[in-house]
């Protein structure tokens, strides 16, 4: 399990950082997309106190899905460009090692992106992000939209439009996601909150709901890989 | 790696591939032997590429059998992978790595022991020591290629595939691979390259073959 597994994916990991911290192509233009909507969206909305609670979620997770989808584009295009693709697939690795490797790191890159724009947002949009429902919303939406987005890049990336087809492909299944993470921010930043600190209704419904999607894209997006990947 | 005691190099029977409904290979079959070094010859499109994907693994067949060193190429997929080092037109090299991290990161793919020695043995081997921490990107079209070889050379392979190897190498670079190869094909593993070049290919090979219309013709003991 150590050797098949773990090593080669530590390797894939290892190989992405080091290639992002040299380049520097995927987390500075995702986070200067990010910053641009945060920016645009607070001068042009005019988000005063009494409309935070109904705008702020949305803005805050356009420039997420957007800046975290920007990033994920890249994901295999490098793979393919350089040759890098057909150099894991001829290598003694399980298909699985190779697309968790990647999904962990997209997952790492967007979590960098969201840590950065979520304080941004929280000072221009005036909310407080301190909140450990919200975290769980962030942590487990990106997992979901991290596990799906990198199946999607694969895919995309052996198409001439790739821009085009990573979100008309993707979108659509990252949806339920997507709405769960609004809905659970909503709640949050207009303190819906119960005496443990976990939010109301919203929260309590969508939460596991989003764990449950993040389950099942982690079962399927391997799986589906390991067959799109042999053409 | 050891040769498995029994079964040949590549085994391959009614191998079928086609795209867009239009074969490329056809019913074709092959057999290589251990220590031999095969080369085929084809003109632009007759499928030499594609024969030397399929039999690494990358493209699948649409229909056939592919053993190689007595692995089920799609049943026992990891074990035969292991077995085969590639060199192609692409290098499978990334730019912004050193050529230390680029064969360090595939050394690690594949789990090999002593891998700090492995590596500078390998650099040492294609006469790049002296760049072994320079970025990819800085080399020249043929060092890339030197560097390739290294990374295919890397895990002990017992079958090579090489597509046009000697593209893009100087005359001493040609040589060095050259003795390389042979002294490869010594030690009981076994070659399969594509080339342009009849003089190179019939004076580094054992065994010759053409492929047209899909299947291996001409196929016999180079001069």
């Amino acid at each position: 399990m150590r050797t098949r597994f773990l090593r080669p994916l530590a390797a894939l990991v290892w190989k992405d950082l080091l290639l992002e911290l040299r380049s520097r192509d995927i987390i500075v233009s995702a986070l200067m997309f990010g910053f641009l909507v945060a920016v645009v969206f607070n001068f042009a909305l005019n988000v005063n106190p009494q409309r935070v609670t109904e705008l702020a979620p949305g803005l805050l997770w356009v420039a997420f899905t957007f800046a975290g989808t920007m990033a994920m584009s890249r994901a295999f295009v490098r793979e393919r460009e350089q040759g890098g693709l057909e150099g894991l697939l001829q290598a003694p690795v399980s298909r699985d090692a190779i697309f968790l490797g990647k999904a962990l790191v997209n997952l790492l890159f967007m979590l960098v992106i969201e840590a950065a724009l979520l304080p941004i947002f929280a000072v221009l949009l005036n909310f407080s992000a301190f909140s450990l429902t919200l975290a769980a919303a962030i942590l487990l939406t990106t997992l979901g939209f991290a596990t799906v987005g990198t199946l999607f890049s694969a895919i995309a990336a052996q198409t001439r439009s790739r821009e085009v087809m990573l979100p008309a492909l993707f979108f659509p299944v990252i949806l339920p996601v997507l709405i769960g993470a609004v809905e659970v921010s909503g709640a949050v930043i207009a303190g819906e909150t119960d005496s443990s600190g976990w939010g109301g209704g919203a929260t309590g419904r969508w939460l596991p709901l989003i764990a449950v999607f993040d389950a099942l894209f982690l079962v399927i997006c391997p799986w589906v890989f390991s067959i799109i990947v042999e053409e | 790696m050891a040769n498995p005691s029994s079964g040949n190099a590549i085994d391959v029977s009614g191998l079928e591939k086609g795209f867009d409904d239009l074969p490329v290979l056809w019913d074709l079959d092959l057999t290589l032997g251990w220590g031999e070094f095969l080369v085929i010859f084809g003109a632009n499109g007759s499928g030499k590429t594609t024969l030397l994907r399929t039999l690494s693994g990358q493209t699948r067949p649409d229909s056939g059998r592919i053993r190689i060193a007595g692995f089920d190429l799609r049943r026992q997929a990891e074990a035969a992978r292991r077995r085969i080092g590639v060199v192609s037109h692409s290098g499978f090299l990334y730019d912004d790595l050193t050529c230390r991290e680029n064969l360090s990161f595939y050394g690690r793919l594949y789990s090999l022991p002593d891998l700090k020695a492995r590596v500078a043995g390998a650099l040492e081997r294609v006469g790049l020591s002296l760049r072994a921490d320079r970025r990819v990107r800085s080399l020249s079209h043929g060092m890339q290629k030197r560097l390739a070889i290294a990374r295919a050379l890397l895990h002990q392979p017992s079958l090579l595939l090489l597509d046009e190897p000697e593209s893009g190498l100087d005359r001493d670079s040609v040589a060095a691979l050259a003795a390389l190869l042979q002294e490869w094909t010594a030690a009981g593993q076994s070659v399969v390259m594509t080339t342009h070049n009849t003089n190179l290919g019939l004076a580094w090979a054992s065994r010759a073959a053409t492929l047209a219309g899909g299947r291996l013709g001409f196929d016999r003991a180079a001069a």
